[in-house]
Parts: structure tokens; C-alpha cells; sequence
């Protein structure tokens, strides 16, 4: 348990998907701008990641992995290199799916998450983190305390950035900086302030 | 001739004119994470380079039989069946650098150039322009990645491609490395400065107004 909860600290300050690793940084740049948007789709992420990061262990240890085809009767099959494209199709599905999902029972959480579900699809930071998945050989449950960790982070990241945008727009910001050459280095310092983070063990 | 102009501006456009990274802010999720060392982003730069080329062709080449609704699962099949070809070469033969790089070769999916290119250039245009249009759009962004490594990895562990280049004599007196630069701010830090060096030369800047794509 509390190997759990350390790695889910880890997974939001730490190692944070987007500050320490950069992924997700698309999605970032393009809707911090506004914070209800940014609080919508950090949501949105940490749903979907935390959904996607099972689905794809199960597919991984179960159909992927060297070895894994021995409940077939094929164990010698090595699978491992179609992890990229199943991956990246079980998230579009993922998402598909959800979407039709949500669409049908909640309306309003339809409306509030909805613009952003396809987007996420091609977001990076789904894709990294079951990859990191497989490359840290987590177990199931830490898979999905992984996935929802990675998932608070990058909405931890994007609501402080959307809210330091908005406070800067009083600030006198040299002219070639504008935009974003001034988020680059607010994220940088964003990224330093994490980092102090490090070293917290529990 | 003009077909031959026309051919070299497609090219050279994704270089300088449109570098994906530096104007149109595209595919730095990938960009910053293997900039520790130049060595690495040099074979990031050849391998998005080369997917980016190969997708533009194939989907050229398959613009007219693809049904536009189901466009962008065609783009991903072909584009991570690319990813799939290249991990499986780097690993085979450089097993070391795939180590390094670990997911981020995988992570050609998802970054932003490829597809784009693939849906607002293969798309509509024919093969040869679209080969050409991803070289340009790969090189591009091979630039950024090896300039920002270039600054990560001689202030940061005073190396160029793994060879020392501040001679000792200059740590005896004093110099230390700026470890800064080897961690994650380090990156951000360095774009951040190279696009307002951008900015500040008059005549190269095409910056639109407005918030970011």
C-alpha cells in the first residue's frame, strides 16, 4: 500500500509526465490559455489514463509479452514489437468508446468533457505512459495507480500554467518572448519547482 | 525550371520558413526529452526524418483510395508500422542509443509533425512534393533538436557528441559545469531563449500575433 501511494507521488511531482518527461506538451500549449478548458481536459486525461493504463497491461502481459500466448499453447511467440500500433489503436478505441459511453448517460459531463475526449487520442502523454508502463514492468495496480498519478500531474501542470498565463497578461513581457517563448521559461521554473519534490521518500 | 523551384521551396520551406518546432510549435513533446546529449538527438533527428519522409510518400501515394472518414486510422497504421520498422533497426543495430532513447522512439506516433504533415500536405498533393515536404519538414525539426543539444550538452556536461571540448586547465581554475542544463528545466530554458534569439533577428521572424497553435 504504501508503495502505492509513493508512486503515486512520484508519478505527480517527481516524474511528472510533462515537466520531467514532456509529454503531453501539444495539448498543453494549445489550451493553457484558458482555465476552465485546462481543468476540462486535465480531467478528461486523467479519466482516459487511468482507464487506458489496465486495458493495455492486460493486453500487453496477455497477448504481447514474450511468453505471454502460453495460455494458447503458444508460448514461444514474441509479440513484443506490436506493442506501438496495438497501443496507440486500444487508446483510440478506448476513447471512442468512452465517448459513446459518457454520451449516452451523462449528458452533462458529455457536454463538459466531450470536445476534448478526441483530441486526447493522440495525445502523447496516454501513449508515454504505457510505454513507461512496460519499460518499468509495473504490476497491475501499480499500472493503474501509475496511470491515474501521471493523469493528476499533467492536470496539476496545466492548471498552474493556465493560471500563471492569466496573470501575466499584466506583465510587461519583453516583445520577442511573447507567447511562447515566455511559456517555455515559466514552464522551465515550473519544472525547477517540482523537482524539489525529489528526494521526498515515504 | 519553375517545377524545380517549386520542388525546392516545398523542401527548403519545412527548414527555415515553417521549421515545424520553431514557427509552428509542433512535435516538442519528443523535441526536448533526448536533448541531453547530441549523439541522441542526431538519431532522433535521422529516425522522425525518415518516418516523417516514408508516411508522406505511402499516404501520397494512397490519397485517393482512402475514405476520408476513417483518414486518421489510416495515417496511424501507417505511421506506427514506420515507428515499428525503425525501433526494430535501431534496436537491431544501435542497441545502445535505442536504450537511451527508450519510448520516445515509439512516441513518433503521436507526435504532431507526422500526422500533420500527412493530413495537411500528403493528403492533397502528389508523391514527389510530399516526400520532399517531409524531408524538409524531419530536417527542421533535426535542427532545432541538434541546436538545443548542442547548448544542453556543452554547457551542461562541457562534451560535443560525447568529446570533451573545455580543456581541463579551465576546471582547475574554476569552471563547473552547469548541471542545470542536464536536468528537464534546462530544455525548456534553452527553447525558450533560442525562440526569442529568433524573434530578435529582424527579417527571419514570421510571428502571427495571437495566442499559440
Amino acid at each position: 500500500m504504501i508503495e502505492l501511494i509513493s508512486l503515486f507521488i512520484d508519478s505527480v511531482f517527481i516524474g511528472n509526465i510533462l515537466l520531467s518527461y514532456f509529454l503531453g506538451m501539444c495539448s498543453f500549449l494549445a489550451v493553457s490559455n484558458n482555465i476552465e478548458t485546462s481543468t476540462g481536459l486535465g480531467f478528461a486525461v486523467i479519466f482516459v489514463l487511468t482507464i487506458t493504463a489496465p486495458a493495455n497491461w492486460f493486453i500487453y502481459h496477455y497477448l504481447l509479452a514474450p511468453g505471454a500466448l502460453s495460455w494458447a499453447g503458444l508460448g514461444h511467440i514474441d509479440l513484443s514489437f506490436l506493442k506501438y500500433i496495438t497501443f496507440i489503436a486500444v487508446i483510440a478505441a478506448m476513447v471512442q468508446a468512452v465517448e459513446m459511453v459518457i454520451d449516452k448517460f451523462s449528458p452533462v459531463l458529455y457536454t463538459a468533457l466531450g470536445v476534448f475526449l478526441p483530441l486526447i487520442a493522440v495525445n502523447c502523454a496516454i501513449l508515454g505512459t504505457a510505454l513507461f508502463m512496460v519499460e518499468r514492468n509495473y504490476t497491475l495496480m501499480e499500472s493503474i495507480v501509475f496511470g491515474a498519478g501521471s493523469g493528476t500531474g499533467w492536470m496539476v501542470a496545466i492548471v498552474a500554467m493556465a493560471t500563471i498565463k492569466k496573470k501575466m497578461r499584466y506583465s510587461d513581457v519583453p516583445d520577442g518572448l511573447r507567447n511562447f517563448g515566455i511559456t517555455m521559461i515559466v514552464s522551465g521554473l515550473m519544472a525547477m519547482t517540482f523537482m524539489m519534490f525529489s528526494g521526498i521518500t515515504l | 525550371m519553375q517545377k524545380l523551384g517549386y520542388l525546392w521551396d516545398t523542401f527548403s520551406k519545412g527548414i527555415f520558413k515553417e521549421n515545424p518546432v520553431a514557427y509552428q510549435v509542433l512535435g516538442i513533446c519528443s523535441a526536448l526529452a533526448v536533448t541531453v546529449q547530441m549523439k541522441t538527438a542526431f538519431v532522433m533527428g535521422v529516425a522522425l526524418t525518415s518516418v516523417t519522409a516514408l508516411s508522406n510518400l505511402i499516404i501520397s501515394l494512397l490519397r485517393k483510395q482512402i475514405p476520408s472518414n476513417i483518414r486518421i486510422i489510416v495515417e496511424l497504421v501507417v505511421i506506427a508500422s514506420l515507428v515499428i520498422v525503425t525501433d526494430q533497426i535501431l534496436k537491431a543495430f544501435y542497441y545502445d542509443i535505442s536504450k537511451q532513447l527508450s519510448v520516445f522512439v515509439g512516441l513518433i506516433i503521436t507526435n504532431c509533425i507526422v500526422l500533420g504533415r500527412a493530413e495537411a500536405f500528403a493528403l492533397a498533393n502528389p508523391p514527389l512534393p510530399s516526400l520532399l515536404d517531409g524531408i524538409g519538414n524531419g530536417l527542421g525539426y533535426s535542427l532545432i533538436l541538434i541546436l538545443v543539444a548542442f547548448f544542453r550538452e556543452f554547457l551542461g556536461s562541457g562534451k560535443i557528441f560525447g568529446l570533451a571540448v573545455i580543456p581541463q586547465s579551465l576546471y582547475d581554475a574554476g569552471y563547473s559545469n552547469m548541471g542545470l542544463m542536464v536536468l528537464a528545466p534546462g530544455a525548456f530554458f534553452v527553447i525558450g531563449f533560442l525562440v526569442w534569439l529568433k524573434n530578435c533577428i529582424p527579417g527571419i521572424s514570421s510571428e502571427q500575433e495571437g495566442p499559440n497553435q
